[in-house]
């Protein structure tokens, strides 16, 4: 078995799905369940009070016995807001303690605040959470977020939301290279080809939302982006051949042909 | 009968003196709901909801999970 392994759990899908812009709860879930995914991102905000106060809820809509729960700090800008997200997160949860932290640094881009991604992911750690992180692709800043114990690192492929896919495989590769937690590409992904090529690099799983939640037909592209984490996985094992710039090699035996044919 | 404000998720409501938190989330409606709930940004644990008297002023954030990425 080829199981992803995070933290103290363990997982056989590889994919990592966001429940946000979905048309209806029906719609998030049909797309957890084409997609295979055994883990979906959820964000805390307050609850509707009032007359929307009996409208359903998300949670109404997953399977949780075969689904675990990644509480997100979408939206939060500091590493106070995100630990007392966090901490609400699991108080919400009855106690679960696997989270993604994600801090903020610029509503335009919504590129991570290092800084403080690192003072909060210290925190948690110290708190008792399992903490994936989103981050950068800085490979020194990777390293340093799995020193201070989080138990998966997740950089973006690109901006979130943007589909702009896997802009720089290179750092991806060195982060992938020097780190022994799992390495999951986070954000950017816009479709399948792009979750091949994550998973092609070495990545151990693709964390993605809008790719499925935006297209024409998310619960067909949710079928096709479990098919292409598999065959990047598969592809990754076997090896792919070396490349040969400008080096034509038939694939057909040169001997045996036939000779010309004579004219007439 | 005396009133005190609260202040839950940023909107003012009166309530009666002595009211607990169970009290306020069985007259919001979201009592039966999966939530979870700080006063002055501290984390109330679910045990306590019935013991927990509100005082005048208390900011109370009720939060739940929602979809996101």
């Amino acid at each position: 078995m080829d199981l992803l392994q995070i933290g103290t759990r363990s997982f056989d899908s590889r994919l990592i799905i966001g429940t946000g812009k979905y048309r209806s709860f029906e719609e998030t879930s049909e797309a957890i369940e084409k997609s295979g995914a055994e883990i979906v991102t959820v964000a805390i905000r307050r609850t509707n009070l009032g007359q929307n106060a009996s409208e359903p809820n998300l949670l109404d809509f997953i399977d949780l016995k075969h689904t675990t729960l990644l509480p997100n700090t979408a939206g939060c800008y500091s590493s106070g807001e995100a630990v007392r997200t966090l901490r609400l997160a699991r108080e919400l949860l009855d106690g679960h303690d696997l989270v993604k932290l994600e801090v903020l640094g610029d509503p335009q881009t919504l590129f991570p605040n290092v800084s403080e991604t690192l003072i909060a992911a210290e925190q948690l750690v110290k708190d008792g959470f399992q903490v994936m992180v989103y981050t950068s692709d800085d490979p020194i800043v990777a390293k340093q977020l799995e020193d201070l114990g989080c138990v998966a690192i997740m950089p973006l492929a690109s901006l979130i939301g943007s589909g702009m896919g896997i802009l720089n495989p290179w750092n991806l590769t060195i982060i992938i290279e020097s780190l022994k937690v799992p390495v999951i590409v986070d954000a950017g992904v816009g479709t399948a080809s792009d979750a091949v090529i994550a998973m092609e690099l070495g990545c151990d799983a693709v964390l993605m939302n809008t790719a499925i939640a935006a297209a024409q037909n998310p619960i067909l592209m949710a079928r096709a982006m479990k098919n292409a984490i598999q065959s990047g996985r598969d592809a990754f094992h076997a090896g792919r051949m070396p490349k040969k710039p400008y080096q034509a090699s038939p694939s057909s035996p040169a001997s045996g042909m036939m000779p010309p044919a004579s004219k007439k | 009968m005396i009133m005190i404000a609260v202040h839950i998720n940023g909107t003012i409501k009166e309530i009666q003196t002595g009211t607990t938190i169970s009290a306020l989330t069985n007259d919001l409606d979201v009592a039966h709901k999966k939530i979870a709930l700080e006063i002055n940004e501290e984390i109330i644990p679910r045990s306590q909801f019935d013991s927990r008297i509100l005082q005048n002023g208390d900011k109370i954030e009720i939060v739940t999970a929602v979809g996101g990425g």
